[in-house]
């Protein structure tokens, strides 16, 4: 059977957790297997909403002791649960929690991992050939995984959260969660934003907003657009911006639905974080700007008179809607 | 600065033979890979299974290098530790090697293997790092080649050590370790006591350009090459191919922007 480890977030079922549900279900469809998935610690939301998107069944850890992100913890418990179910192929999603997981989990079930996949696996004998991006989004590499017991995390965004059929009962496991050797001192939260990996749109800006003061019309953007904002290396170093907000081959590699480059040259290192956006807005008053032969759309000129007027375009659009 | 420069190295001196004497000094493991340069053409060869290096600047990580070998080197410098930097790979990577000593590495080891993959990397580390007793084992949070952020996770399970992905602040506290680490959505502070792993993330150090002092004593520095272990491949490279290339931009003119939303709604569909 396929697992999934779907994840939540302060109780709530994440995003992601619905694609990595979407994408084990297809995969347990050719392998003509069951899919299941596995939620971890106390719940503020229905879980069995994961049935829409095809999990047949969905199992629960309760303990409140997995309220707390600790990878050996998690894994740990995880393994328990694949080796009750006899899982064939367990699937994460390609997050900062399945980063910590995923690599644990193969070494316990002694599984071939292959991280941050984005297409859906096809059959390659006993083999699973799986498809990722890598060198930042300049390539993209094919990998078999041999393993009787395989495990993949799915990128963000890959694949679109699709509605097969309806809710499940959720089946309470008991597992007791090993004790971690971490302890969590305080956990800074920002509410309400959507994390850069995760976000569909992405409004970011770079230098040629000229000074940090200037960057209220990128806020009202984002806000119109209901987007999460992001920003370039040098707005990041020169401390305009957070060090979180820094997308690019060394901050966050991101893969939005649309990104809104403004102001932003297009240095090879920042388009390596951004080049697997589905589509790509840029705005600059240079015509010379690389960043436009790695754009969709274009538009040269003043972004101080062409980011307000997007937004009031867009303002308008959505009070049609 | 010219102060601190003249004296550091005296006082850290000072310290080292303090602190060994009462055997407290920490050891550290700085895990390095050798990737492309971050503006390299990518290509690969003609079977598509092997990245083309030919012609290609080949640089250290760069979360290995700026993050995770600067906080090392740094620690070790302020309890007079020791910083081992290892590397998996073929002999041409000792330049990269020499630069992590240069940077602060009091001495490094080669597994004298090309890095197949993570599961390959993760193995070699484990068989080594498990003759040695380290206390906190660094790498960067992902390489910028391959991207799969994986090696960190495989190696703690195989070490059954706690591993704290993506820290962007690290202290020490006698045997206890004050981290930061981004998740979802905020940060998260918490403790650790030795030994660990940590993958290290933009804010845990600034990047340090080696100076002429460094770049002497680095070349007789002690850089050992141990023979790789065998590990049974569960993941195979098939190959790589080249994305699509855009189309090519649609230029909209900065005066009939109703015209862009109309694109991205009608056309795109992304709004």
């Amino acid at each position: 059977m396929v697992l999934i480890f779907a994840e939540t977030l302060r109780g709530q079922i994440k995003k992601s957790a619905f694609e990595a549900v979407t994408y084990g279900k297809k995969t347990a469809d050719l392998l003509g297997v069951a899919c299941k998935a596995v939620v971890l610690g106390t719940l503020a939301s229905n879980a069995g909403e994961l049935g829409k998107y095809g999990a047949e069944a969905v199992l629960q850890v309760a303990d409140p002791a997995l309220d707390v992100l600790d990878g050996q913890v998690y894994a740990a418990v995880l393994a328990e649960v694949a080796k009750r179910e006899g899982a064939t192929v367990v699937i994460l999603s390609h997050t900062s929690t399945g980063k910590t997981v995923a690599g644990r989990l193969a070494v316990r079930l002694d599984a071939g991992l292959v991280s941050g996949v984005n297409a859906l696996p096809e059959l390659n004998g006993n083999s699973l050939r799986v498809r990722k991006s890598v060198f930042s989004g300049k390539a993209v590499g094919t990998y078999d995984i041999s393993s009787p017991v395989k495990v993949l995390s799915l990128m963000g965004n890959a694949v679109k959260p699709e509605l097969t059929g309806g809710d499940v009962p959720v089946d309470t496991v008991s597992i007791t969660a090993p004790a971690s050797r971490i302890r969590v001192k305080e956990v800074k939260t920002q509410e309400g934003i959507v994390p850069l990996p995760e976000a569909e749109v992405v409004v970011s800006a770079g230098r040629g907003m000229k000074e940090p003061g200037n960057w209220g019309i990128v806020e009202e953007l984002a806000d119109a657009l209901g987007a999460t904002t992001a920003c370039s290396r040098p707005v990041a170093d020169s401390g305009w911006r957070p060090h979180h907000e820094h997308v690019g081959q060394t901050g966050i590699a991101i893969r939005p639905n649309l990104y809104i480059a403004i102001g932003i040259s297009g240095a090879i290192q920042h388009l390596a974080g951004v080049n697997s956006s589905k589509v790509i807005v840029v705005i600059n008053k240079d015509p010379e700007a690389p960043f436009f032969k790695a754009a969709d759309y274009g538009v040269e000129g003043d972004l101080f008179e062409v980011v307000p007027r997007l937004t009031a375009a867009i303002k308008r659009l959505k009070a049609t809607q | 600065m010219a102060l601190c420069c003249t004296f550091a190295p005296q006082v850290a001196t000072v310290r080292r033979a303090y602190l060994t004497f009462f055997g407290k000094t920490m050891k550290f493991l700085v895990c390095i890979s050798q990737t492309p340069d971050t503006t390299a053409k990518v290509s690969f060869t003609a079977d598509g299974t092997t990245y083309n290096a030919a012609g290609q600047t080949m640089i250290m990580n760069p979360y290995d290098e700026w993050y995770a070998l600067v906080r090392a080197c740094e620690l070790a410098e302020a309890d007079g530790g020791t910083v081992v930097a290892l590397n998996v790979g073929p002999a041409a990577n000792e330049q990269t090697i020499r630069k992590a000593l240069a940077i602060g590495a009091t001495e490094a080891v080669r597994v004298d293997a090309e890095a197949v993959n993570a599961e390959f990397v993760a193995h070699q580390i484990a068989a080594y790092a498990k003759t040695q007793a380290f206390d906190v084992i660094l790498l960067g949070k992902e390489t910028i080649d391959y991207n799969g952020a994986e090696v960190g996770a495989l190696l703690a399970e195989l070490l059954d050590l706690p591993y704290i992905s993506n820290a962007a602040h690290l202290e020490l506290s006698g045997n206890t370790a004050t981290l930061s680490r981004d998740i979802e959505g905020g940060v998260e502070v918490l403790e650790v006591d030795t030994p660990f792993v940590l993958s290290a993330a933009k804010g845990l150090a600034e990047q340090r350009i080696p100076n002429m002092r460094g770049i002497m004593m680095a070349r007789s520095k002690p850089l050992q090459v141990i023979p790789p272990v065998p590990v049974d491949a569960h993941v195979h490279t098939i190959q790589f191919v080249l994305p699509p290339a855009k189309t090519g931009v649609k230029m909209i003119k900065p005066d009939n922007i109703d015209e862009l939303v109309r694109l991205l709604h009608e056309e795109a569909k992304v709004i």
